[in-house]
């Protein structure tokens, strides 16, 4: 089982000091909230994380060996829900999930799963051009279930979604970290996520 | 397996979007038949300056879908799982470069030659013309990749990116007109071909990694 380390983590964005001395363990099925005011560095920290922002001092590390040094095999740990859903107008759900997926097994099998989670089941032959902004979210959430990765970063989950979908997010959350998954989210609101840690950026 | 996955949707992205393909190839015929009509019809002349006219008319076609390229996935959040994919950036941008030569460079390619002929160039010159656009729009397709991922949330990239892309790409202009003219002007047409395969080789690992490196840069 992997467990994910952060000591003593800080970031710069320009020359101005986000964040500095954030430490965390993570262990296998482990969630963590980030919470803290608008500019706090919530989603500098997640995309720190991704390995995206450079870090300015401290370490990260996987299984204890340092996350950032091979990025490319760092981003395969990764399935990431940014501010932004991906969902290209242009192409249907399902040809906006299926790039994204990287299990092993049936793609068909893996998208019509991941979507009936979402309750997005009838919407897979749907343009992304007609969702609605809940129904892209919910697309950009079942993309999470496809990436076939142990390390969930979510930026403000529940963006858009009305009761029952939170609902539902909760369930695909508890699934994730039932099998051994780890979820780290950052959020001004409530999330569906029991017995996580609270980390608080100020 | 990753990047034939990034391919597809790339193509399926372009497929979909497929007026862009379209609107370069217009662009291109439309450019090239402005020299009859700016400089008259006399057969000699056009003759003369089609393979010039025709490699201009590439070079600018081939910089109209640019600014799309890494501008679409910057802006819908994209960029970020494209990074993600457990590719080095250099390898999702050389998806990307690949990309637009098959929706850019090959359209143009299909259409040069009914264009060279149209400017009446003689048509033991139009293979050599082809012969030299093939490397050619290779490399604009490579070195258009690494200035669109410099320009990627540039408030006014579309205007910046000929600004930066053009001075790269004269030697392609200069090496392409003289392989593509050599009949006419009796110089050889190997030298300049077997430069503008250098340029080729020089630009197949440099331009990604320049890509790759400002994608990386744009997700900060």
């Amino acid at each position: 089982m992997s467990a994910l380390e952060s000591r003593d983590l800080a970031a710069f964005r320009g020359d101005r000091l986000i964040f500095e001395d954030i430490s965390f363990g993570l262990a296998a099925g482990g969630a963590l909230i980030l919470v803290g005011e608008n500019g706090a560095g919530k989603t500098t920290l997640l995309r720190l994380l991704a390995g995206f922002v450079p870090r300015a001092a401290g370490q990260l590390l996987w299984d204890g060996a340092d996350a950032l040094e091979d990025l490319a095999a760092h981003g395969r740990r990764i399935a990431w829900l940014g501010h932004q859903d991906a969902v290209k107008p242009g192409l249907t759900v399902a040809e906006n999930l299926d790039p994204w997926a990287r299990g092993a097994g049936e793609r068909r099998a893996a998208r019509e799963t991941a979507l009936a989670a979402m309750g997005m089941a009838e919407f897979a032959e749907v343009p992304g051009r007609m969702l609605s902004a809940g129904q892209r979210r919910r697309v950009a959430i079942s993309r999470l279930l496809l990436a076939d990765a142990p390390l969930w970063l979510l930026d403000e989950p529940t963006t858009a979604l009305d009761v029952a979908s939170v609902a539902r997010l909760g369930a695909v959350l508890a699934g994730h970290r039932a099998a051994g998954g780890m979820v780290i989210a950052a959020t001004h609101l409530d999330l569906p996520l029991p017995e996580a840690t609270r980390l608080s950026l100020s | 397996m990753a990047f034939l996955t990034l391919l597809r949707r790339e193509l399926r992205l372009s497929y979909r979007h497929a007026a862009d393909s379209v609107a370069v190839v217009l662009f291109f015929l439309l450019a090239v038949s402005l020299f009859p009509l700016g400089l008259g019809p006399e057969a000699q002349l056009l003759s003369r300056l089609a393979p010039g006219a025709i490699w201009i008319a590439a070079l600018l076609a081939a910089l109209l879908p640019l600014d799309r390229l890494f501008g679409a996935d910057f802006e819908d959040g994209s960029l970020d799982l494209l990074l993600l994919q457990g590719l080095p950036a250099a390898g999702v941008a050389f998806v990307k470069a690949v990309a637009h030569w098959l929706s850019t460079g090959l359209p143009l390619l299909l259409v040069a030659a009914p264009a060279a002929i149209m400017l009446r160039m003689p048509v033991e010159g139009v293979g050599r013309l082809l012969l030299s656009l093939l490397p050619g729009t290779m490399i604009l397709s490579l070195l258009g990749t690494a200035g669109a991922a410099l320009v990627i949330g540039a408030r006014r990239g579309g205007v910046l990116l000929p600004l930066l892309v053009l001075p790269l790409a004269t030697p392609v202009l200069i090496f392409g007109t003289a392989a593509a003219g050599a009949a006419a002007t009796g110089i050889a047409a190997r030298p300049a071909l077997l430069l503008l395969g250098a340029y080729l080789c020089l630009c197949l690992p440099l331009c990604p990694l320049a890509a790759g490196a400002a994608a990386r840069a744009a997700a900060e």
